[in-house]
């Protein structure tokens, strides 16, 4: 092991808070195993050093919202032998994207005092909408350790360990008690992919929804449920779906659904 | 009541001021006590330190995608139906590890050993959850193998029954034959009267262990209007039972009906959160991940609950078997209520109601099953 090449880990940051890299930084006591393992090629947040690349692994963070940016993920891309885009603004367009329901020139003209220096795109898109990615980890942030087990997976050469079910299951194994049922709460855990560990169930909160969409989510029966046993109204449930999530495909669609009747 | 002849009384009566007593003799005993407790707005099992811990005074409302904590207005500990946890968790719990392995030079070192178990006392079982242990028995230790990680815990645990006398309208142990009073397979089995001025337990042995702490309580032999009154709440509860399910002819009404629209119509409401799967106590399906470390030097194997509501479940190469929400929703509800019992002789499901209040769209066993058959049934 001592003789082989470290593998070149590279962060990258587009629209985004920073706070995915963060959780990065947050492994603390696993830090030094990281960088006993790989080299940190780049990553702007934790160090000014930067090697050149290409690079063996690429974490993505953030949306695309500006031309620049669109340019320079393929850059990126090109640099990478695997690409993984880490939390909901790159997998999913994150909460800017609820800008793709509206008028940017509107908001533009009303916001900046010279509407002309602003250079953005109409659309805050993933970054699967313009490269191709190899894994996608969800979340807003992303768990800290489903960010290692993405990263030691690739460096095991194995398949990551980060199921698609609904959090309802990490609720059920870790004995929380159901808020929708018991409390009455609207929660977006049944349609929701795990990995948070039922984070705000744990703490008597509905679910927000922040790692997206799970596999075959039935979003149209949850808000029918809301609506009819719950007393939701249809600008609650617009509301809940147009999230940090939103425009991933199944929540922006049950939103829509709603926003159109 | 008991066969056995014994110089000291099977049947006794504990004063409900003395349930800490019992409390005190199971701990002398090594035991930690686990049974029911309020918390978050429901009655779960927990770990319990003394009588206090018990959700005295309290009871639940349920319905289907509905359960609601309330004060009963009774000074009674054990007023109320099965909650969200089961036994399932103690005796076959969510997660465990399997094994560690450890590089070693060229080789590597093997860990198979977890840490020591505790010595649970399992209090307040009801009837169907007994028959559900029952059925884990058979699956887990009776079907030509058995699980050591089961069979260690199960063996530990001594289970302490509280006869049920608050079925919910959820409930359909009276249908499923499981109860509500549980007959045999405890080691202590009480029941709670709340009888005007009187409020008193009545305890029965079922097993050595069992009778073993009677005596070290040394109550009074219970006497036959206290056995009457006793008798008397568990047959009440049974003509409480919210919910019914005709289990005549059920299974092969279930497999003529595999194509029935009804399926797809249920796949609609179906969240597939696998809520319903979790909470069953006699789910018993699981799913192994494997995990290394940074280094590449540790790698370990858990097993943890899985359901047959995920897409993974039935992944064979290509994709997965059942990929529509009815064809899932099929597959678990004729396990229960069917091919179970070609698997292991008896129904997969007890009755006790818990899939019908926790999922989150109420989706009803009894009702989907009722209508799935009903054209079948009544020919």
């Amino acid at each position: 092991m001592k003789t082989k090449r470290k593998p070149k880990l590279a962060v990258w940051k587009f629209a985004s808070c920073d706070g995915c890299q963060l959780s990065l930084l947050d492994c603390e006591d696993e830090l030094l195993d990281v960088v006993g393992e790989i080299d940190i090629a780049n990553f702007p947040e934790a160090s000014r050093a930067v090697v050149k690349g290409p690079y063996d692994i690429s974490l993505v963070e953030g949306s695309i919202t500006t031309p620049k940016d669109a340019e320079r993920i393929h850059k990126v891309r090109r640099a990478s032998k695997v690409l993984i885009t880490i939390g909901a603004c790159a997998t999913a367009g994150g909460i800017q994207a609820l800008r793709n329901f509206q008028d940017v020139d509107q908001f533009i003209s009303i916001v900046y005092a010279s509407p002309d220096y602003i250079s953005t795109l109409n659309k805050s898109t993933p970054i699967s909408e313009h490269v191709k990615v190899d894994y996608e980890l969800r979340g807003c942030p992303v768990n800290k350790y489903q960010l290692l087990e993405v990263i030691s997976a690739f460096l095991n050469g194995r398949r990551p360990v980060t199921p698609s079910h609904s959090v309802c299951m990490e609720c059920k194994q870790k004995g929380v008690v159901c808020v929708m049922v018991a409390h009455g709460t609207p929660c977006l855990g049944p349609v929701t992919h795990a990995g948070c560990g039922a984070l705000c169930p744990s703490y008597a909160r509905g679910c927000f929804g922040c790692f997206g969409p799970k596999e075959t989510p039935n979003t149209h029966s949850l808000s029918e449920w809301w609506q009819e046993e719950l007393g939701a109204s249809k600008g609650d449930i617009i509301r809940a779906f147009r999230g940090i999530t939103a425009y991933a495909e199944p929540f922006r669609k049950e939103s829509e659904a709603y926003e159109l009747q | 009541m008991s066969k056995k002849k014994d110089a000291s009384p099977q049947t006794v009566t504990l004063p409900s001021n003395d349930l800490s007593r019992l409390f005190q003799v199971l701990q002398s005993r090594g035991y930690t006590i686990l049974g029911p407790t309020v918390r978050d707005g429901a009655i779960v099992y927990d770990e319990l330190d003394s009588p206090d811990d018990l959700p005295r005074g309290w009871t639940d409302e349920q319905e289907k995608g509905r359960y609601r904590l309330k004060k009963s207005g009774y000074g009674t500990y054990f007023s109320f139906a099965v909650g969200p946890h089961s036994w399932k968790q103690y005796l076959y719990p969510p997660r465990v590890r399997l094994w560690q392995m450890h590089k070693n030079g060229t080789g590597f070192e093997l860990n198979a050993q977890n840490g020591p178990l505790k010595k649970y006392a399992f209090l307040g079982v009801r009837s169907c959850e007994l028959h559900a242990i029952e059925i884990l028995d058979r699956v887990l230790l009776q079907n030509g193998f058995e699980d050591p990680t089961y069979k260690a815990r199960r063996k530990e645990a001594l289970i302490i029954v509280v006869q049920c006398t608050a079925p919910a309208s959820t409930c359909f142990c009276a249908s499923m034959q499981t109860g509500p009073k549980a007959e045999r397979g405890f080691d202590l089995a009480m029941t709670e009267v709340a009888d005007g001025e009187r409020h008193y337990f009545v305890l029965q042995s079922g097993s050595d262990a069992g009778r073993e702490i009677v005596q070290e309580l040394a109550c009074a032999a219970a006497t036959a209007e206290e056995i009457a009154a006793a008798e008397q709440a568990v047959k009440a509860a049974a003509e409480r039972m919210g919910r019914t399910l005709d289990t005549h002819g059920l299974q092969a009404a279930l497999y003529a009906n595999r194509e029935h629209p009804h399926w797809r119509e249920v796949g609609e409401r179906c969240l597939n959160c696998t809520n319903c799967t979790q909470v069953c106590p006699t789910c018993f399906c699981t799913t192994v991940e494997d995990i290394t470390d940074l280094t590449g030097a540790t790698a370990e194997r858990w097993r943890r609950w899985d359901s047959c509501f995920t897409m993974e479940f039935s992944y064979l190469h290509g994709g997965s078997v059942r990929s529509s929400a009815g064809a899932r929703y099929r597959q678990w509800l004729t396990h229960k209520l069917a091919s179970w019992v070609d698997q292991f002789g008896a129904f997969g499901c007890v009755g006790c109601g818990r899939c019908i209040a926790w999922c989150p769209v109420g989706i009803d066993i009894t009702e989907e099953a009722r209508i799935m058959c009903a054209e079948t049934v009544n020919q």
